[in-house]
This record gives structure tokens, C-alpha cells and sequence, in this order.
């Protein structure tokens, strides 16, 4: 079985997020890193290997991003992937959720992969949505928010929380999943594994070379403009108590409830 | 086309309120721009003539009834792409939850339409429909303009449920055949409950926890600052935790979980993500206490609290505890 894991890179938490005012998108320059969700879903793949219920000859990072991106496919290899896919062209710059999946299925159907794994979400735009655009594209059964999963007669059986509870859906081959945070603790890259990963077989490709047509991506090529942004309606600041001294503290949140009676 | 598509949801027989909404705010924009409100089922027999009649009430003039698996995105999928196709609406709107997010999402790939997710209002503009989504941990709006099909992603309770007092609405039947991949997921079970049944829904004082907690043990601190307030209290939990097994399923605020307005709600150990927050943003008196101060949470609680939830949780236990002694 061949896993191909989806990852991007996304600028680091600790970096404040802003949309770059000249071209409306976000401004992804800055520090970035592997987007955490990401790990969640190389784990998944690792733990599948491990398992033993089904052989998983290759893990496959997969990306579509800027020549930087390659410092997240070096963290998914060290944390697991044998090689890493790069998705690289400029025309592919601002392209909306739909255009991406469509991108990203262009490259993955170029490798036929029995899973594709991905994270719930991305740190930076918040889409929960790319598995499911992604899936469609490849004409696959897909489910996300999985926090369970496992292969049970050649198949998947996934569990998930939904809108009235638990979910158990049996899913077959070749399949999206998008896992949840609750899924797996990863695990810490060794320090062997993060010095190996660049020596791992990395291929980039531009739009042209898996047949991607330019004109339904980038930009252009997308269905929805976002813009014109705006500042949302000012909510007053809460007080903020910095923990000293916690009978001084613990005194001062009393005071505010009893204001407030809430006692 | 001006006209509308939503998506309701059902579960044993009763329509999912968050769907309602869409309803409602379909029917609402669609009469802005000139159009109607239609909506979408699937399901099997207890989707009767009756029950998607009652969509009348909340806007929706016609609605299409298909024969298919509950509770899975992509056989949806397929009958509203053969439902736009046949009638040519020009916007898809679902309500908050995750079926909506990935029916919308594989819609949008299907009829290469441009989608927005977690949006708070929809407007008319110029005969069109337009979608504001707030974004960076909502310190932003984004607004999208569609070309061809718009599908809006509404966020969980954005928009309201309203009754116009409308007739019944027309059924429709859809037959169709599903896609190949549509029928290679099947649900085994739905709608499991775990752990004990709490109801944290009426209560005037939330004590909530989460994986600040650091485990579920963490959880007694709450219950006891919980059990200190006395009265109509009690702990709820976030969703990692709950997925975590700490803390039981009904127990959970947020996007999957119930949606709460206590008098007090008091965040141990909550970061405050947008899944969270949609859940208990309208609580009366909101009270963090979180290590970090850069959690989201503090952004839009009244009063915030940066330090350890193990040094002050007892304290404030017992505090509250002679406070309402004395």
C-alpha cells in the first residue's frame, strides 16, 4: 500500500498572521513551519506501517507551495515519509480552496496512492475543507475529522464525532482521510532522522508536468475573490489579572464576581 | 439564478436546527435577490411527506427528497449536483457542522463553484449574494464575491432559526444513482453516546475544562470549584478532552458539542480556538484562566486571569465557598 500525506507549511504560531494589504491574500513570508495539524497525520501513516494489518510499502509527503515549502516536506520526512513530492509553480499562487484540491489531486493522481492522509485543518487559513475537495477530484470515499482509525477487512474503519455523537463509518480503498488532533500523540523526529531528511529523494514538479490546466487555478483561475477586508465590531477588552501573588489574585476575582453577583 | 439550495440534516426523525438556520437565511437572501429557497434531504422512511412539508415554515418553498445513506457527505453531494444542474440555482448555503463543511467543500469541486467557510453574515449586494467571513482568529473580515454557483459554509448558530409562517413546501422525489466512491463509505453506527449524560445546557454557572487540565484527574479541581458555586452548576469540557476520554461526550461546548449562555462560564485551561467559542460566546460573564497569555481565549473574555489553574483553582474553591458561607 502506497500513503501519500498531505502537508503545507504555514507561518509559525508564535509569528502574528496578517493579510498583506497590496495583494489581499495572506501574508505568508516570516518563519514558517510544518503545519502542526500536519504531524498528526504522518503519525497516522507511521502507526498504520507499525500496525502490521496492512503492509504499507511507502509513505509519500505531498505539498503545493513556494520553494520554502521544502522545510516542511524535510520535517515530514524526518518524521517518517520516505520521500516528498513538491508541487512548485507560480501560477498556482492565490488559488482559492477549489483550486488547490484540484491542484493537489493533479499531483496525487500522478502517484496512485491507496490513502491519502491529511490534517483537520490548516494553522493559517483555518480550511477544514481541502480532503473533501481533494476526494471529490479523485473520485474517492473520504471522510474527515477522524479520530479513530483502523484496518478491519481490507478496509478502513474510522470513528469521528458528529453532529449527534459518535460515528463508525467503514470506508474502502483507495480513500481521503482527514484526521483529527484527538487521533495520536506524534512522535519527536531523532535528531538521526532530522539530519537524514534531506538526503531523502525529493521531486519537484511545476504545473505543466502533471497536466494541470492553468486556467482553473491561481487567481484567475479561482471561483471566489475575497477582499476588502474589514475590522470586525470592536468588543471592549476584558481585564486582565497577571498571576503574582494567587490569594491576591484569587481576592480580586471574588471582588469582580461579587460586582457582578454571580455568587 | 437567484434561487437558493440549503442542506438539511436529520436524525431519528427530527430536522437539525443549525440546518433550520440555513433555511431561514436562505429564504431570507433569496427574496433579496428575487429567488426562492429550496432544501435538500436524504435519507430513508422517516423523512415523510409531513416532516419536509414543515420546511415550509422556515422559508423553503420546494424541497427535493432523495432515497440514500444518512449522515454521510458524498451521496448529498450527488443529489444536489444533479438538483443545481436540473434547476440551475446560483448558491448553495449550509449551516454549521461538519457535514455541511464537507458537503460544500466536495460540491464546490463537483460544480467548480467558488466556497466560503465559517461564515457569519450573508447580504445582497447589487442582485448578488455576498459572504463575510471573519478570519486570523477573527480579527479580520474577509468578504467573497462568487462567480457562477456560490456555496456558503455557515459558522455553527450564525445563522438564526425563524418561522414565516410559510405553507406547506412542495416535495419533490430525486431519483438518481449515486457515484461509484459514494457508495464505498457506509456508516456502521451513528450517533453514539459516551460517557455519562450530563446537562450542562441549563446551567447558570459552567465550570469548563480543558487540556490545560492536564489529565483527566485535572477534572476534579473543576467539579470541585463547580460544586463550590452550588445551585444550578456544572463542569462542561472541550472537545479534545472529550475525544481525549477525559471528560464525557455531553459534557461538550462547541462546534460538535451543545451551545451554551450561562450567567458564568469559567475556562480552566482553554485556549479558546473558534470551535470552542462558537459554543459560549454568548455567555453572560466570560472568565479565563489560562498560563498562556497569548490564548485566544483572552481576547474575548470579560475578565482573564494568566497563571497556573493548579495554584488558583483550590484557592478559588475556597474562596467561593466562604464567600457564600459568610
Amino acid at each position: 500500500m502506497k500513503i501519500c500525506v498531505l502537508v503545507k507549511e504555514v507561518p509559525d504560531a508564535a509569528v502574528e498572521k496578517r493579510i498583506d494589504p497590496s495583494t489581499g491574500r495572506m501574508d505568508r513570508s516570516g518563519e514558517k513551519n510544518l503545519n502542526p495539524y500536519d504531524t498528526h497525520a504522518i503519525e497516522a501513516a507511521m502507526q498504520l506501517r507499525e500496525g502490521g494489518a496492512v503492509q504499507v510499502d511507502e509513505i509519500v509527503a505531498v505539498t503545493m507551495g513556494p520553494e520554502s515549502a521544502v522545510r516542511a516536506l524535510h520535517k515530514a520526512v524526518s518524521l517518517g515519509a520516505d520521500r516528498s513530492l513538491h508541487l512548485s509553480d507560480g501560477s498556482l499562487a492565490g488559488s482559492d480552496v477549489g483550486a488547490t484540491g484540484y491542484a493537489l489531486s493533479k499531483a496525487l493522481a500522478k502517484e496512485q496512492p491507496d490513502l491519502v492522509l491529511l490534517g483537520q485543518q490548516s494553522d493559517d487559513g483555518e480550511c477544514y475543507t481541502i480532503g473533501a475537495v481533494v476526494a471529490d477530484y479523485l473520485q474517492m470515499p473520504s471522510l474527515t475529522q477522524v479520530i479513530k482509525m483502523d484496518v478491519d477487512s481490507g478496509a478502513l474503519r474510522c470513528e469521528r464525532q458528529a453532529e449527534y455523537g459518535y460515528d463508525t463509518v467503514q470506508v474502502e480503498f483507495p480513500a481521503v482521510i482527514a484526521v483529527g488532533d484527538a487521533i495520536n500523540e506524534p512522535r519527536y523526529p531523532s535528531l538521526k532522522a532530522i539530519m537524514g531528511a534531506k538526503k531523502k529523494p525529493l521531486e519537484t514538479v511545476a504545473a505543466g508536468d502533471i497536466g494541470i490546466d492553468a486556467s482553473r487555478v491561481g487567481a484567475e483561475g479561482s471561483q471566489v475573490q475575497c477582499g476588502d477586508f474589514k475590522a470586525p465590531p470592536a468588543k471592549a477588552a476584558g481585564q486582565i489579572i497577571e498571576d503574582e501573588d494567587t490569594g491576591e489574585t484569587v481576592e480580586k476575582i471574588i471582588a469582580w464576581l461579587d460586582e457582578r453577583k454571580l455568587i | 439564478m437567484p434561487d437558493v439550495l440549503t442542506y438539511v440534516l436529520h436524525y431519528e426523525g427530527a430536522l437539525n436546527k443549525n440546518s433550520l438556520g440555513a433555511v431561514s437565511e436562505g429564504a431570507a437572501r433569496a427574496a433579496e435577490i428575487g429567488g426562492q429557497c429550496h432544501a435538500v434531504v436524504v435519507g430513508g422512511g422517516d423523512l415523510t411527506d409531513e416532516l419536509c412539508q414543515t420546511l415550509g415554515n422556515y422559508g423553503a418553498t420546494k424541497v427535493f427528497r432523495a432515497k440514500g445513506p444518512e449522515g454521510l457527505a458524498q451521496p448529498v453531494i450527488d443529489v444536489m449536483a444533479k438538483v443545481i444542474d436540473e434547476n440551475g440555482h446560483g448558491y448553495a448555503l449550509f449551516g454549521g457542522g461538519l457535514l455541511g463543511f464537507e458537503i460544500g467543500a466536495g460540491l464546490a469541486a463537483r460544480q467548480k463553484a467558488g466556497v466560503t467557510m465559517e461564515v457569519t453574515t450573508v447580504r445582497a449586494e447589487d442582485g448578488k449574494l455576498v459572504a463575510e467571513r471573519p478570519i486570523l482568529g477573527d480579527s479580520k473580515i474577509s468578504i467573497s464575491h462568487y462567480q457562477g454557483l456560490g456555496i456558503i459554509i455557515g459558522r455553527i448558530n450564525a445563522f438564526e432559526v425563524k418561522a414565516t409562517g410559510g405553507g406547506a413546501a412542495e416535495v419533490v422525489d430525486v431519483e438518481l444513482e449515486y457515484s461509484p466512491w459514494s457508495t464505498r463509505a457506509s456508516m456502521v453506527t451513528r450517533g453514539e453516546q459516551r460517557g455519562a449524560d450530563v446537562d450542562i445546557e441549563g446551567a447558570d454557572v459552567l465550570v469548563a475544562g480543558g487540556r490545560g487540565l492536564g489529565k483527566a484527574e485535572g477534572f476534579q479541581l473543576a467539579e470541585d470549584l463547580a460544586a463550590a458555586f452550588g445551585g444550578n452548576s456544572a463542569v462542561a469540557a472541550t472537545r479534545a478532552v472529550v475525544d481525549a476520554g477525559w471528560y464525557p461526550y455531553a459534557a461538550q461546548i462547541g462546534q460538535t458539542g451543545k451551545t451554551v449562555s450561562p450567567k458564568l462560564y469559567l475556562a480552566a485551561g482553554i485556549s479558546g480556538a473558534i470551535q470552542h467559542k462558537v459554543g459560549m460566546q454568548s455567555s453572560e460573564n466570560i472568565v479565563a484562566i489560562n498560563k498562556d497569555a497569548n490564548a485566544p481565549i483572552f481576547e474575548f473574555s470579560d475578565l482573564g486571569i494568566v497563571g497556573d489553574l493548579n495554584k488558583i483553582l483550590p484557592k478559588l474553591t475556597e474562596a467561593v465557598k466562604a464567600k457564600k458561607d459568610s
